[in-house]
């Protein structure tokens, strides 16, 4: 197969025509691509919202589930929006600190092969599927002492890690040198220097990165099956126990042959599609405001 | 030289003094980076510790062994069924999603008007956003219906005589629809990093193709195409990576059932939906193990399938001088 080069018959102007319809052909195919793609997150999001629209109402976020209810009973997923809270804050507040350490170690100490090394580590780590990172905090927490919140956490945190680092370290990398450069050459320490004149910087990226690491893992539901899914239906605000969530709520209501509780998956679906989109719209205007003002600063 | 160490040692505050401040911010940054590979060699360690049970009992036949019955004192485990349903699934929709991956990305880069380039490319990104559990959700009771009453009973009609289109799923439940849900969960990965390579090739290349008369798709085929074949391959094997680790998605829509069909419309299950499917516990010690044994062979795949596309990506970034490790990032 010539995939690649200019063949001379291609180029035979004698075929123009032809040419010019393949080319046609080809251009008409991208575009029709792009309107599939399009269509899918359009077809997607409106039959949600459809849906979820119906059954999205206050007691939605109030009231508990009522298991084996009979007839019109009013309730709610207050215990997974409660729990969903607690487990992605708890991932947040694990991922931030480290994510940020390991990109200021990677981006201001590192060697460069220590830090290839240990990016390719991370990008492994971003590969690992969700599914076995659960099976791994089973194995290492719930074995022998059960589900719990904090499990269910961490779980989330191993999968916000390498983007959060990630993230951290393309704003590092964009900190114009001179900038070090000054402050160093004034006498100040690298230490102080790192923490008081770079990272300041860095902060719009940063925020950026934990805003689009919490979008990603709001949604996730595989890290959870294992480490946080056993649980009564009241609210909780403590991790030591299992933590209902909303996505594994959805899982759950999904496979049920209830009309009822597919109403709420759709509902519940729809609370987090709103959220998971105006956490990305937010991180990315974060993301173009502090870009704009990088590039002003130098 | 040694005059100019000399020299060095004499400048006043020179000196390779360790300061405190220094060397903690160094170590604990230092620790966090070490404590970042010690996470995935834990994961692995305990992926085959856990597994562990299950390897001596089965051995190595674990892998090919067509069978799951957990009925106690009948206890017989085997990957071969989720490694078919993994393979089918993941390949069909690879073969489904990367000319239409493909062709987004050049649409983007070589023939969307500049107005409306963003919007499209923020709205593709967007479906990336989109969680697995909801679109299984829209798999499960939108999709599915209308596959099974319009589009498998036209497919069977149509090419009922390859077996792959067999007779229609009864429940809506099947490969087919795990298939069609994998390929719009991989479509806005590869198009993304596809886009980003097309991005990279140099304006002077596609403009001395022009330049040479060629129209615009000779143009994409004689110098875009050549230009970032490794990095395509790269995103493609990301996407897979990402379609044989979806857990959810596929256990809400694939029907759960052991066994090689290989008619497209019947059900089956993947290494991961298989995992997914019994989280609400094992009943036996073997069948646990036997359950993160398929963990094991999944995250083998993934590691080979990650390392190797990181590569390629590292090859032809150093090359280009393109970041392109963004992929799956949405």
């Amino acid at each position: 197969m010539a995939s690649h080069g200019i063949t001379r018959a291609d180029m035979a102007a004698v075929n123009l025509p032809r040419r010019r319809v393949v080319n046609r052909l080809m251009e008409g195919f991208t575009a029709l691509a792009a309107v599939i793609g399009v269509a899918l997150l359009v077809i997607i999001v409106w039959s949600v919202a459809k849906r979820g629209a119906h059954a999205l109402n206050f007691d939605l976020l109030t009231k508990t589930p009522v298991p084996f209810a009979i007839g019109p009973v009013k309730q709610g997923l207050a215990n997974a929006f409660a729990g969903s809270l607690v487990l992605v804050g708890l991932a947040t507040l694990m991922t931030v600190p480290v994510g940020i350490l390991i990109a200021v170690y990677l981006v201001e100490y590192a060697r460069p092969s220590v830090r290839s090394g240990v990016s390719l580590v991370l990008d492994v780590l971003n590969g690992i599927p969700a599914i076995v990172v659960a099976i791994f905090v089973y194995g290492l927490f719930v074995v022998g002492h059960g589900q719990s919140g904090w499990a269910g956490a961490f779980a989330l945190a191993c999968l916000m890690l390498p983007l959060m680092t990630r993230s951290t370290m393309e704003v590092l990398l964009l900190v114009p040198n001179s900038l070090r450069e000054a402050s160093l050459g004034l006498g100040v320490p690298r230490w102080r220097t790192i923490l008081s004149i770079v990272l300041p910087q860095t902060i719009g990226g940063i925020t950026t990165g934990a805003v689009l690491a919490i979008a990603r893992v709001a949604g996730e539901t595989a890290p959870l099956l294992f480490t946080s899914s056993l649980v009564g239906t009241h609210v909780s605000w403590t991790p030591t126990h299992a933590l209902q969530s909303i996505p594994v709520a959805i899982y759950e209501l999904s496979e049920s042959p209830d009309p009822a509780d597919h109403a709420r998956a759709w509902a519940a679906a729809t609370v987090l599609l709103i959220f998971i989109l105006l956490t990305s719209l937010a991180g990315r205007w974060i993301a173009t405001r502090s870009r704009r003002r990088i590039s002003t600063s130098r | 030289m040694t005059t100019l160490d000399a020299a060095e040692t004499r400048r006043p505050f020179a000196g390779r003094r360790v300061r405190l401040g220094d060397l903690s911010l160094q170590v604990v940054a230092g620790a966090a980076a070490a404590a970042s590979c010690v996470l995935v060699g834990l994961i692995v360690w305990k992926v085959i510790d856990g597994s562990l049970p299950s390897i001596r009992v089965n051995g190595p036949a674990f892998v090919t062994r067509v069978a799951w019955n957990p009925v106690l004192g009948h206890e017989l485990y085997g990957a071969g069924s989720f490694l078919f349903g993994t393979a089918i699934t993941s390949l069909v929709a690879l073969l489904i999603a990367a000319p239409l991956a493909i062709g987004i990305a050049l649409y983007l880069t070589e023939l969307a008007p500049r107005l409306i380039r963003g919007p499209v490319t923020a709205l593709i990104e967007t479906l990336a956003a989109v969680p697995s559990v909801v679109i299984g959700l829209w798999g499960i009771l939108v999709l599915g219906p209308i596959l099974r009453d319009h589009v498998e009973p036209a497919l069977h009609d149509a090419l009922g005589w390859i077996p792959l289109f067999g007779p229609p799923s009864s429940s809506g439940s099947s490969l087919f629809t795990a298939i069609v849900v994998l390929t719009i969960m991989i479509l806005p990965i590869v198009s993304s990093i596809s886009r980003e390579l097309f991005l990279g090739v140099p304006r002077e290349l596609r403009e001395g193709a022009l330049a040479l008369g060629t129209t615009r798709w000779e143009m994409i085929r004689g110098v875009v195409f050549p230009y970032a074949r490794g990095g395509i391959a790269a995103a493609m094997i990301l996407g897979f990576g990402r379609a044989i680790g979806e857990a959810i998605a596929v256990s809400q829509v694939i029907g759960a059932t052991v066994g090689i069909h290989w008619s497209l419309f019947s059900g089956g299950d993947t290494l991961a939906s298989k995992i997914a499917e019994s989280y609400q516990g094992g009943t036996t010690k073997l069948q646990v193990a036997s359950l993160i044994y398929l963990g094991l062979i999944l995250l083998v795949f993934s590691l080979l399938m990650n390392v190797g596309a990181q590569w390629i990506v590292r090859r032809v970034a150093r090359r280009q001088g393109v970041g392109l490790n963004r992929g799956g990032l949405g």
